[in-house]
């Protein structure tokens, strides 16, 4: 591969990667304050208000965080893709201005207002500022998966001689790949938001601190996180695979490692990919599954990889698999973990049981893991293609920009981030253990 | 239609200007005016609540070009890399310790992001000008309707041009001065006492200064691109943008003075003396954009300048991205009100918010 290619792609996908640990906590935060905050009001309950109060100042550090990552983004697009900008930034370019219009602008506004102004606001003026701001990035997260939904599926434009123009604005922004893909990135945010407020609730009952905060996280969390974990893999993770399989076919044989076409598929639950010898190693099947879920039917064909031109082929086959089979075996966890504290709960012992606790604490990262792999899953399926079907991720990079400087500022990047998480690390830690009753 | 969207991104620019430039003009005089580390907090206190919803004007403007003019956006993006990567670190710094600051009671904590606020916001006002006048001087575009420009070649500005030379340099003196004065009269209109008066002192020093760079840009601008002035020569009523830039220096001094020698009515006077340094930062842009016009990335071989209308998108995008915009603007407008109507007085020395 090039090596101002290969640069250019790291560059994004470290930036990106780095960038979305943020963002998805902030999103599947916005609900579950909302929710806390509401609880408050209808109850007249100090203690759930304060609850709030902490879940927004662990909001508001990750949101400093999510916008100072962010804006790198949307520069990118132009300083390292430029001839992908070119190509469909009369495209993309809408909904991405429309994130800045219709998203930041609002989230921006009234971000410092629920954060800093509760004195200045009626009780249900400061509950109002919050739904506005769980509005502003659940439509910030709808504009970027719109964006990224029509690089996997590009519709509503009309190509011309080197770029494409729009041609339904109704077509791009209601794009079914960008409504199933969204309501599966959002339950995925949702799921990091409940895990990370159900650990610190396990943190503070373990820890024998804050026990009545620490009963709340637990119980919004679980109840949340079982919630979104379930509707994680059905519907949305269903529909989601079954566009992959309709739109991007080579995709879904790439992500399954499955080199031949066959009748009655069996899904790969475990294996490592032999990319020379074109097989499966170590295979632990269930003959026939990927199949049924594919097509709903136990003999239906499934295309192989050798139904496809080498050259469509995702460059990246293992790590295609493994982030895929990540993904799918952390959700089926998320399910027993949390459908097993749910029961827990409904018994009554879930705040005494301290195996049970100890398993919730250090879940957390694990949705983190999950949702960077269901990302690198889509990203790296939608290769040899920056633009499916239309632009090869080869032909969007800078040309103009060499490798040297691409790997100056990925350094840079690297050597900032770094000090950006040990940063983001020492102030959670503050908060928690600060406490909310502070 | 493209000059609709020209004048529609050249707004926005000038709202992010004269926004954020506040913000980043606290951030250049915030070691001369707040000494105390109590003093250091009413500055923050004042851009505190408001800076993130101006630099989204930059992001917002940013978007709005990517989709408006894309090739203009593939271009000059690619082509400033190396400054552009900066600037983000820049405004990665500034927001950071903007927000950071005050999560730690520690004085050497507070120092160091103090540090970095005046660092970053500094840099970037001299980022900010030097690339204004990267885009008027041009740009070594080629056939394809790329260039890279190195940070600096021989200072000269001559066909092989550098970010950097002694224009641009220029250039970026004259924005860091006139956002160091803009930011401080923001601070004359949000702060009391002490900080009040350093604040209103240092606009004071730093006008003649403002004033003699502003003549020393015109003058150098139309020696380094004649071609701004056709623009000018052909429709004489745009003279009353000069004439706006001029008069409003002029009536930011007498309000100045308005403010020490009337006790009473000092309130009014900021004020005015505030808006005059807004109407000076967008009649510099608007300047700016009237001479580019309809060129909005020139070449130094004037053959391959990148236009509106070489650069635009098809008119269908255009016409739909006008119905959201409108939308889009009207709804960004009353946040600002309503925002700016909520934190609106001086800020005191009481502790109130998290600043």
């Amino acid at each position: 591969m090039d090596s101002a290619l290969l640069i250019h792609r790291l560059h994004f996908a470290f930036t990106v990667t780095f960038h979305y640990l943020f963002p998805q906590l902030t999103m599947g935060l916005a609900p579950l304050i909302v929710a806390l905050k509401t609880w408050a009001l209808r109850r007249n309950d100090e203690t759930w208000n304060q609850a709030a109060r902490f879940w927004a100042r662990i909001f508001g550090i990750n949101f400093v965080l999510g916008v100072v990552t962010g804006i790198p983004m949307e520069f990118q697009f132009g300083t390292n893709w430029a001839h992908f900008s070119r190509f469909a930034g009369g495209v993309i370019g809408q909904t991405l201005a429309m994130e800045g219009m219709f998203a930041f602008f609002l989230e921006s506004a009234f971000l410092g207002l629920f954060l800093y102004g509760e004195k200045r606001l009626s009780r249900w003026g400061h509950w109002s500022a919050g739904v506005l701001v769980f509005v502003g990035s659940w439509l910030s997260g709808y504009f970027i998966i719109a964006t990224d939904a029509w690089m996997q599926h590009p519709v509503g434009y009309m190509p011309g001689p080197q770029d494409v123009q729009l041609q339904s604005f109704r077509r791009l922004v209601l794009n079914p790949w960008a409504l199933w893909q969204y309501a599966h990135n959002m339950s995925g945010a949702v799921i990091t938001g409940a895990f990370v407020m159900t650990a610190v609730g396990a943190f503070y009952l373990l820890s024998q601190q804050h026990r009545e905060h620490g009963r709340i996280y637990v119980k919004v969390g679980v109840v949340a996180g079982l919630i979104c974990s379930c509707v994680q893999l059905f519907p949305t993770g269903d529909r989601q695979g079954r566009l992959v399989a309709r739109y991007q076919p080579v995709t879904l044989a790439a992500m399954e490692a499955l080199y031949t076409t066959q009748h009655g598929a069996p899904l790969h639950m475990i294996g490592q990919p032999d990319v020379e010898n074109r097989k499966i190693d170590n295979p632990v099947s269930i003959p026939k599954m990927l199949s049924f879920l594919t097509y709903k039917r136990w003999n239906a064909e499934v295309q192989g990889l050798d139904a496809f031109p080498q050259q469509d082929w995702p460059q990246n086959i293992p790590l295609l698999y493994y982030s895929y089979h990540m993904m799918v075996g952390l959700g089926t966890i998320f399910i027993a973990v949390m459908a097993l504290a749910a029961l827990w709960l409904w018994r009554g012992c879930l705040y005494e049981s301290k195996p049970m606790l100890w398993v919730l604490l250090l879940m957390f990262p694990f949705p983190y893991i999950a949702n960077t792999a269901g990302w690198l899953t889509a990203e790296i399926g939608r290769q040899p293609w920056l633009v499916y079907g239309l632009l090869r991720t080869s032909e969007g990079y800078s040309r103009n920009v060499s490798a040297g400087n691409g790997m100056f500022t990925l350094l840079g990047f690297l050597g900032m981030y770094t000090l950006l998480a040990i940063l983001f690390l020492f102030l959670i830690r503050r908060e928690i253990e600060h406490g909310p009753e502070s | 239609m493209p000059t609709l969207w020209f004048l529609i991104v050249a707004l926005m620019m000038v709202a992010y200007v004269v926004l954020d430039g506040f913000d980043l003009g606290a951030g250049v005089c915030h070691f001369c005016v707040a000494h105390t580390g109590e003093e250091r907090r009413q500055v923050l206190r004042a851009i505190g609540p408001v800076w993130d919803g101006n630099e989204v004007w930059l992001l917002a403007a940013g978007g709005t070009l990517y989709f408006a003019f894309p090739l203009l956006y593939a271009s000059s993006f690619s082509g400033f890399y190396l400054p552009l990567m900066m600037v983000l670190w820049m405004l990665m710094g500034r927001g950071l310790a903007v927000e950071l600051r005050s999560h730690l009671g520690s004085p050497v904590w507070r120092s160091f992001f103090d540090g970095i606020f005046v660092l970053a916001s500094s840099l970037l006002t001299i980022f900010y000008g030097a690339a204004l006048a990267n885009v008027i001087r041009g740009v070594p575009l080629d056939q394809t309707g790329y260039f890279f420009e190195p940070l600096w070649t021989n200072w000269r500005v001559g066909a092989q041009t550098g970010i950097l030379d002694w224009y641009t340099v220029l250039a970026g003196v004259v924005a860091f001065a006139a956002l160091a004065q803009h930011g401080a009269l923001y601070l004359v209109t949000k702060t009391q006492a002490e900080i009040n008066l350093r604040a209103r002192h240092f606009a004071s020093v730093i006008w003649p200064l403002v004033l003699l760079l502003t003549l020393a840009s015109l003058a150098a601008t139309i020696h380094v691109q004649p071609a701004v002035l056709g623009n000018f020569q052909a429709h004489p009523v745009w003279y009353f943008i000069p004439v706006a830039v001029f008069g409003s220096l002029i009536v930011m001094a007498y309000q100045l003075r308005c403010v020490a020698a009337d006790a009473a009515g000092a309130a009014k006077h900021e004020k005015a003396a505030f808006a005059c340094s807004c109407v000076y930062l967008a009649g510099m842009l608007g300047g700016a954009a009237v001479g580019a016009y309809p060129e909005v990335l020139p070449a130094r071989d004037p053959q391959y300048s990148l236009t509106i209308y070489n650069t635009a998108t098809g008119a269908h995008g255009m016409r739909v991205g006008l119905v959201w915009w409108c939308i889009g603007i009207v709804l960004a407008a009353g946040y600002f009100v309503f925002i700016y109507r909520k934190f609106r007085g001086k800020v005191g020395a009481e502790a109130e918010g998290p600043y």
